[in-house]
């Protein structure tokens, strides 16, 4: 996806110079091999700061919130798709959007790569369109990089961007035949006791520093549950129930409006699978109610909706 | 002092034996990343790591700590009346600690045991551990422990120091609770000069190998309230979420929240790391909150370890170069640049 970089410039560029944009929000090259920093840039002279590869896997969304400006932001398919979310929850006005969409071949996983090269040091990674090569001390090896894939976008069917003012390149080709659930359906197979093993198992590494909150465009709460003090609603020492209580509840404020886009899994410090929580209320909204959040502006989410004439029985 | 020579098996089986005297924490590989463990049966210690994802800092300060408790139950005699709750000093060791976490000890202590004021239960916990290093023989390349007054075989809070020379650990006691220890630890024979020698020759070729430097020079002679109002804070701080990564990861961070809670008829009061990151870390009673701006935590953060820490203690800067944060800063926030444009 490199070959999106000079594109991304000359467009913010563009927009820069026709006054259509205050800001303009992007990636830049990071300091450290797969990972990169978003950015703010505020005037046509820093353009060249920005950047797009496979290690774009933050939620740009996260910095729209409560911005005033007129702001031009790039967007991959579920970027864009909580840049849809966002609107419809009145956290930012299409009105102040200039969405440069991005076809995306999805992100690699850094962790993989890592256990790949057994946790032998990378200090750099080239890609070359299909594979990528990394480099350490004393070793250079070469992936495919579908076989690298973050898992969310290795089952990710919505890579073009939903909604955009003009598009970086010609749409990918989605991909299809993917069984986006089928570890959610593994979980499910398991009795109560296995399953609550299983997730106490999961977040037995959690150090609570809510990378993965942070890292949500949907967390956008002035003040999280979690953080409340009069009353408080959960302990803030590191007990297992606390801990379980703020991963749980979370999930659900997440029900019917995650796009699976990733980024709290990418960011955890210590490697949680936290996209279990969220994927098995994304399964449900799509399996009980045709749910999938942020794909078009003219319905509103999934949570906020009453109809009478409701197609399921049981809501009447 | 003693220096000793073990094979790689002796040590191991020299740390088995240790565990009648001491607790020993060893670096375990839990997945993708090493983590410092109590070592028992089901433990391999691996020693072939570049450092531990987390610090050992919680081995002397743990992340949650029960200080005190009470009864709530009315009908017994002590009902109400708060006790120190009951703790374990008995001797630890954290063997295989990397020379800069062991020196993030001593850059923390001032913190917690300084003239004015002695916290019982850091330095309790401090006092009853022995920190048997282990020298980085190829140290990261996100690594600046010779920025910040380290190195990679530094001795500094150190009671005895590992050198890896392959199939081989030499073992050199530093202090009395180093020496205790490799007296205790069987087996091994004395060290003789090749030996010494291959360990000096290490200790120079890892300092080389650090190709990163970051300058802090001038931080000290800067005025604080020009840094505090320095132009390049919103950029630093633009792409930060406020999660507590950097500061759950770093071993020199230390400051913590205490919180009463109560279970059935038991109440507790709890010591639990907290974070400057945390909108909740500053936010007053009165509901005003003078760090509500994410920009504000930022600049707090790397103000507190390059700039209060440096002016107030005289000690240099309150980070030991061991990356940590550098490397799992979710959005790439790196304490090396923002040092370089605050010395600037």
């Amino acid at each position: 996806m490199l070959e999106y970089v000079e594109k991304i410039k000359e467009t913010a560029g563009k927009l820069f110079k026709e006054g259509k944009v205050d800001v303009f929000i992007g990636y830049k090259k990071g300091s450290v091999p797969m990972m990169n920093q978003p950015v703010l840039i505020s005037n046509a002279d820093q353009v060249d700061l920005l950047h797009w590869d496979s290690n774009c896997g933050l939620n740009l969304c996260n910095y729209l919130t409560g911005r005033t400006d007129r702001i031009g932001i790039v967007a991959n398919g579920c970027n864009s798709r909580n840049i849809v979310t966002h609107i419809t929850e009145n956290q930012i006005s299409r009105d102040q959007l200039y969405i440069v969409g991005i076809p995306c071949k999805g992100m690699i996983d850094h962790r993989a790569v890592q256990r790949a090269v057994k946790q032998k040091e990378i200090l750099a990674i080239e890609e070359h369109g299909e594979s990528f090569t990394v480099k350490g001390k004393d070793f250079e090896d070469t992936f495919n990089k579908k076989d690298y894939l973050q898992r969310n976008c290795s089952v990710c069917t919505h890579r073009n961007p939903v909604i955009f003012d003009e598009m970086i390149a010609p749409p990918v080709e989605e991909q299809d035949g993917v069984d986006a659930y089928k570890d959610v359906k593994e979980i499910e197979e398991m009795d109560p006791e296995k399953k609550w093993e299983f997730f106490t198992r999961m977040i037995d590494k959690c150090i609570r520093c809510y990378a993965c909150r942070n890292a949500c465009p949907l967390c956008y709460c002035p003040t999280c549950f979690v953080d409340e003090s009069n009353p408080q609603w959960v302990g803030k020492s590191s007990d297992p129930i606390d801990t379980m209580t703020f991963h749980i509840l979370r999930a659900y404020h997440c029900a019917g409006r995650c796009t699976d886009c990733g980024a709290c899994e990418r960011v955890c410090p210590v490697g949680i699978p936290i996209r279990q929580f969220t994927k098995k209320l994304n399964k449900d909204a799509q399996e009980l109610f045709s749910w999938e959040a942020g794909l078009t502006l003219d319905q509103r989410p999934l949570l906020d909706v009453f109809r009478p004439d409701d197609y399921n029985d049981f809501i009447r | 002092m003693t220096k000793k020579i073990y094979t790689k098996e002796e040590w191991i089986k020299a740390l088995a034996g240790l565990k009648s005297s001491y607790n020993i924490f060893v670096p375990v590989k839990d997945g993708d990343f090493h983590t410092f463990k109590a070592l028992d049966e089901t433990k391999i210690p691996d020693f072939n790591f570049q450092n531990t994802r987390l610090s050992p800092k919680s081995l002397v300060y743990p992340q949650s700590e029960r200080l005190f408790e009470c009864s709530l139950d009315e009908n017994a005699p002590d009902a109400n009346i708060i006790k120190e709750s009951e703790k374990d000093y008995s001797p630890q060791a954290i063997v295989g600690i990397r020379p800069c976490d062991a020196h993030a000890f001593q850059i923390v202590r001032p913190n917690f045991d300084n003239p004015e004021y002695q916290d019982p239960w850091w330095i309790q916990r401090y006092e009853s551990t022995t920190f048997v290093g282990l020298g980085c023989n190829n140290p990261g390349s996100t690594c600046f422990c010779t920025s910040v007054g380290g190195s990679p075989f530094s001795e500094k809070g150190l009671d005895a120091l590992l050198y890896d020379l392959g199939d081989t650990f030499l073992a050199k006691a530093l202090t009395d609770k180093g020496e205790t220890f490799l007296e205790k630890a069987q087996g091994g024979k004395e060290a003789d000069e090749t030996a010494l020698k291959a360990g000096e020759d290490l200790a120079v070729s890892a300092a080389d190998k650090i190709e990163v430097k970051v300058s802090t020079d001038k931080l000290k002679d800067k005025v604080q309230t020009e840094l505090f109002d320095a132009p390049f804070w919103d950029d630093v701080a633009f792409a930060c979420i406020n999660c507590g990564t950097c500061t759950y990861l770093c071993p020199t961070c230390w400051c913590f929240d205490i919180q009463d809670e109560i279970l059935g008829k038991q109440g507790d009061r709890i010591r639990n790391w907290d974070s400057c990151m945390f909108p909740l870390f500053t936010l007053h009673g009165s509901g005003h909150n003078p760090r509500a701006k994410k920009v504000q935590r930022v600049r707090q953060r790397f103000m507190h370890k390059l700039k209060y820490y440096v002016d107030k203690y005289n000690n240099g800067v309150q980070c030991s170069g061991c990356g940590r944060c550098v490397r799992n800063c979710p959005v790439n926030i790196d304490i090396r640049k923002v040092c370089e444009l605050m010395n600037d």
